[in-house]
């Protein structure tokens, strides 16, 4: 049996980072990001980064850390507005930055992942978004040609894996997660529990192995963007 | 007197129909939660991957991994499912959402919205607001009639960068709630008290339905 299990993060992402390489990194905001895989990141040094992701962190937390040291020269994001670093290196010109509505974003990495290499959709049809694409009509209605995403490593937060590389995420963390992990030529995933092959119920994966390449449990913070709670009666 | 923000949004909560899945934006829609008619079983859609989003945690029940679109720690209720990102658009993407209610930055006359950017100042991204005005089988946007420079932000056509075209069924203002029919004009259908059509006039650049 093949061994897909690193003690660290960075055990895990050795070998894998180069500089011009492209990431994906799943999360909504900070939730359900793999902060650790990000720091190794960072750590690795690698320079001309393209990260694919929903959101580019905060500054100084998550994908914040690698905009701060200059490591990424492209963002392919659908939200950046909690990123005063990332404004700031983008009106300056310092960074390239692809907007993709977040939908289009979600469905371009299933089906990169899926080998799918383009499909038709009708979100930004009249706007910035459809220039330069190709268009198509469907029974009337105008569509535009979006391509499929791949990326050179997919860095992917699970809330519990087994050795196996069977995943299970935790609510809302899920987001982008399951995607990336099919999209990625490698995929590494952290996980806040590994557990031996055989603790999961077969019907409750929602990753299968198959799409994971190295796995590694580690602590995360889960910082939180916005607390907000309502007093007891 | 013109309405508040949270007339606007008790005013919106009108249009939600018992057993709707509704797509509540940030800011005003978000208030929307607060007015549900009695009677009125809705379940909301949160983009980032659940369905039946319940209220906000007490301070003990705060999890970290349980946000809503807007970033804000929530709960879920009994009817709640969580899933990814690419099921949640095609939830919005294949029409499977009743309504959508969003904020804007304009809105023109044939049911355009503009709320994602402002070239070379604001650098946010259109999130999910695309999709959903794309998608969804009815939107409805809620924003101040005017802007803090008191110019009309229901204009013949957007200045700013799009994020749908010909999509806005209603739009609801501090002044009034404004309709269309696809292909029509947006007409007044109702107005907050004591404002005056000759105010509206005054204040909307679009070239509405007057009578």
């Amino acid at each position: 049996m093949s061994n897909k299990v690193y003690k660290t993060a960075a055990a895990a992402l050795e070998g894998l980072t180069f500089d011009g390489m492209s990431v994906m990194a799943g999360g909504f905001g900070l939730c359900g990001i793999p902060e650790n895989l990000i720091a190794a990141l960072r750590d690795s040094g690698a320079q001309n980064i393209t990260a694919i992701s929903n959101n580019a962190g905060v500054d100084g937390f998550g994908l914040g850390l690698l905009l701060e040291t200059r490591q990424i020269k492209k963002m392919v994001s659908s939200y950046v507005g909690e990123n005063k670093e990332f404004e700031r290196q983008y009106l300056a010109g310092e960074l390239d930055l692809e907007f993709n509505p977040q939908g289009t974003l979600a469905e371009r990495i299933r089906a990169g992942g899926a080998g799918i290499p383009g499909f038709y959709t009708k979100t930004g049809v009249g706007t910035v978004i459809a220039e330069g694409k190709p268009t198509r009509e469907f029974d009337g209605e105008s569509y535009i040609m979006e391509t499929g995403l791949t990326c050179d490593v997919a860095l992917v937060k699970a809330w519990r894996g087994d050795t196996q590389g069977n995943l299970q995420f935790k609510k809302t963390a899920r987001n982008f997660n399951p995607m990336m992990a099919t999209a990625g030529k490698v995929t590494v995933v952290e996980v806040d529990e590994l557990v031996e092959v055989g603790s999961f119920d077969p019907n409750y994966i929602h990753t299968p192995g198959i799409f994971v390449q190295r796995i590694v449990e580690a602590e995360c913070e889960k910082r939180i963007e916005k607390i907000t709670t309502r007093e007891r009666a | 007197m013109a309405w508040s923000r949270d007339d606007m949004a008790r005013r919106a909560a009108q249009e939600l129909k018992d057993g709707f899945y509704v797509n509540l934006g940030i800011g005003i829609p978000t208030l929307v939660a607060n007015h549900i008619p009695e009677g009125v079983d809705v379940t909301l859609q949160s983009e980032n991957g659940m369905l039946g989003m319940g209220p906000f945690p007490y301070p003990d029940e705060v999890d970290a991994d349980l946000i809503n679109a807007g970033k804000q720690t929530i709960t879920e209720l009994r009817r709640s499912s969580y899933f990814n990102s690419a099921d949640s658009f095609a939830m919005i993407r294949g029409g499977h959402i009743d309504l959508s209610i969003l904020g804007a930055m304009e809105v023109s006359e044939n049911g355009d919205i503009a709320n994602w950017m402002i070239p070379g100042k604001m650098v946010k991204g259109m999130g999910g607001a695309m999709d959903l005005v794309a998608g969804v089988k009815r939107c409805l946007v809620t924003m101040d009639h005017t802007n803090r420079a008191g110019a009309s932000k229901f204009l013949k056509s957007c200045t700013l960068p799009l994020t749908g075209q010909n999509c806005i069924a209603m739009v609801i203002t501090d002044l009034g709630v404004f309709e269309r029919e696809p292909g029509r004009k947006f007409r007044v259908s109702e107005l907050a008290p004591d404002v005056t059509l000759d105010e509206v006039k005054a204040k909307t650049e679009a070239d509405l339905n007057w009578e």
